[in-house]
């Protein structure tokens, strides 16, 4: 039996020592690769590369469907810097980007820990929280405008029959953005699932060593999973603050593509599209798009940077 | 007896919480489909009225006459269906080289693969609708079928860290006899892929069927609309008309949430296998 196991392992020391031997001949492993990921490197190719430096090029240029445009150098770009809209779409970008990112990683860490808890109906609760995301952009955007709506609207409904006077949400320079941030809180259900998943891979022996120690709930909470969780914020975090600077569907079916009242709702996106597909104006558009590439990048580097001091990786 | 107490305590109060919270989730969504179910007059009463009366199925039946609802629906359908199969056949096959072939390059491959999801979809939306409009695509459903036989970078990078899991042991025995690699991969690791393979069709199917941009882009005749467009429709100078937009919308949504029903646990599965950390 023993002397079969063995001549048996020989054989297939033997074969596997050949079929490499004829691979790395032809260099058959390195060809099979190529095959199997060329669907992807001539996507990478036509769908990313080839328009990111075209995008580069048409930003220096007066580019629009119906004609090649010319080069115009920095043009673009200066005329940027005194497009009064241009700087209102950043505001409310911005206004946005630093109001929604906090909120949305306080409270989806704060759901992700209920949902988290060990009671009964655990699975009805996880899909009323995933239920919103589930929701069409589209539709949530009419949805809420008919709940804010300031006449039959819900939401001043219930304030009104607890005694208070609702604004005119969508209809208000000062609540159209709140408003805006309010509805994208509804639809987190994507992050939430991913902190569940992360507290998941949170080992138990650490919550019972820290029982054992007599830690009360709090302690745990903020000595063990939030310092465990930091990778999985930081991922949401980066991924939210992509997605908050690219904010379009929602504020654009709201109003129509007309960021109304006052531009309160035209967001960067927005501005660019217009740009871009309203006005033919494609070279300017795109420098639009190449700054805010740039701001994305710079705002990745930061908080990949800032990472370092507070995302503790498990096993560090 | 006390640390009893506290547990219940615990228990209680998460309930609470979970209780709370679920209205500011659940009741939007309520409400769309109430509203939806509303005659005209109790749409605009005040106070809001939570209960439809009477029930006015009518409102569908209407909504799918204001639009050409079913011409909106085959559209999206057949738009999402097949960038569905192509992401399902395209992703598995470029994430397999990235995880169990040895290729010159795939290093560097790979480190760009990553880069090219930090790239807003703005920055190359102006020069691919030119492209796709010199080849005559604009106005059709192609562009927003075709790239995803081409792979996804964010269903690329997932299906590979599935793969990354899967032992090596079952691919060198398949080689030693004699298996092509095409074999090993299609009848092999494929199989075994599965649950990542459906949660990056299910992730793809949500994001096409609710996508705006993309069909408002390239979909330049009504007749070929998406629903996502279609919704914009109940708009009009003379007002909106919120019981058959609310009907739509719940028409909209209720073949995710029936998708999402039955495939939530490979759902949470393939989110699990992303790597995140």
């Amino acid at each position: 039996m023993k002397k079969m196991e063995q001549s048996d392992q020989a054989l297939v020391e033997e074969g596997m020592e050949a079929s490499i031997k004829k691979k790395s001949k032809i260099s058959g492993s390195s060809i099979n690769g190529w095959l199997f990921a060329s669907p992807w490197v001539i996507g990478l190719i036509l769908f990313y590369a080839f328009p990111l430096f075209s995008s580069i090029y048409y930003s220096f240029t007066t580019y629009s469907i119906l004609s090649p445009g010319e080069f115009i150098g920095f043009s673009n770009y200066k005329q940027l810097m005194v497009d009064g809209i241009f700087w209102k779409s950043i505001y409310n970008t911005v206004y946005f980007a630093i109001f929604f990112v906090p909120l949305s990683i306080i409270i989806g860490v704060a759901l992700a820990m209920l949902l988290n808890m060990r009671v009964k109906g655990m699975a009805v609760y996880r899909t009323i929280f995933f239920l919103p995301t589930l929701v069409p952009h589209v539709a949530l955007a009419v949805l809420w405008m008919w709940l804010l709506n300031p006449g039959f609207g819900l939401v001043n409904g219930v304030l009104d029959a607890i005694g208070l006077t609702g604004p005119n949400w969508l209809g208000s320079v000062t609540w159209s953005k709140p408003s805006l941030i309010l509805m994208s809180l509804w639809a987190i259900g994507q992050p939430v699932i991913i902190y569940l998943a992360g507290l998941g891979d949170i080992p138990q022996e650490l919550y019972e060593a820290a029982d054992v120690d007599g830690a009360s709930w709090l302690q745990k909470t903020f000595k063990v999973t939030l310092p465990l969780l930091t990778p999985v914020i930081f991922f949401n975090l980066v991924m939210g603050a992509i997605g908050a600077f690219q904010q379009f569907t929602l504020p654009y079916t709201m109003t129509q593509g007309q960021g109304t009242p006052d531009n309160s709702l035209t967001f960067y996106v927005m501005y660019l599209y217009d740009n871009a597909f309203k006005y033919s104006k494609m070279g300017y558009a795109s420098a639009m798009a190449w700054i805010l590439f740039i701001v994305i990048m710079l705002l990745t580097a930061v908080i990949f940077i800032s990472s370092k001091r507070w995302v503790h990786y498990q096993g560090k | 007896m006390q640390p009893k107490v506290k547990k219940n305590l615990l228990t209680t109060s998460a309930h609470i919480g979970l209780l709370i919270a679920s209205a500011f989730f659940l009741v939007p969504f309520l409400w769309m489909v109430s509203t939806s179910l509303k005659p005209v007059t109790q749409i605009f009463t005040y106070p809001p009225e939570f209960i439809p009366n009477p029930f006015q199925w009518s409102n569908y039946i209407e909504a799918t006459e204001y639009i050409p609802f079913f011409t909106y629906l085959s559209n999206t359908a057949i738009i999402t269906v097949l960038s569905t199969i192509g992401v399902m056949l395209s992703c598995p096959l470029v994430a397999y080289s990235f995880a169990k072939l040895e290729w010159t390059g795939r290093n560097t491959m790979f480190i760009i693969t990553i880069a090219v999801m930090m790239i807003p979809m703005q920055v190359t939306m102006i020069p691919l609708f030119l492209l796709f409009n010199k080849v005559g695509w604009v106005g059709t459903p192609l562009p927003l079928i075709v790239p995803a036989f081409f792979g996804v970078p964010f269903s690329i990078f997932l299906m590979r860290q599935f793969f990354m899991g899967l032992p090596n042991t079952l691919r060198d025995a398949a080689k030693i006899d004699g298996a092509s690699e095409f074999r090993i991969y299609w009848q092999i690791m494929l199989p075994l892929a599965k649950p990542a393979v459906l949660a990056v069709g299910l992730f793809q199917f949500m994001n096409v069927w609710t996508d705006f941009i993309g069909p408002l882009l390239y979909l330049t005749d009504e007749s070929q609309y998406t629903l996502s467009l279609g919704l914009q429709q109940f708009q009009s100078q003379k007002g909106t008309e919120w019981g058959l937009m609310m009907a739509v919308s719940t028409m909209m949504t209720l073949p995710i949430i029936i998708l999402f029903f039955f495939m939530q646990r490979t759902f949470i599965q393939g989110i699990t296998f992303s790597g995140i950390k």
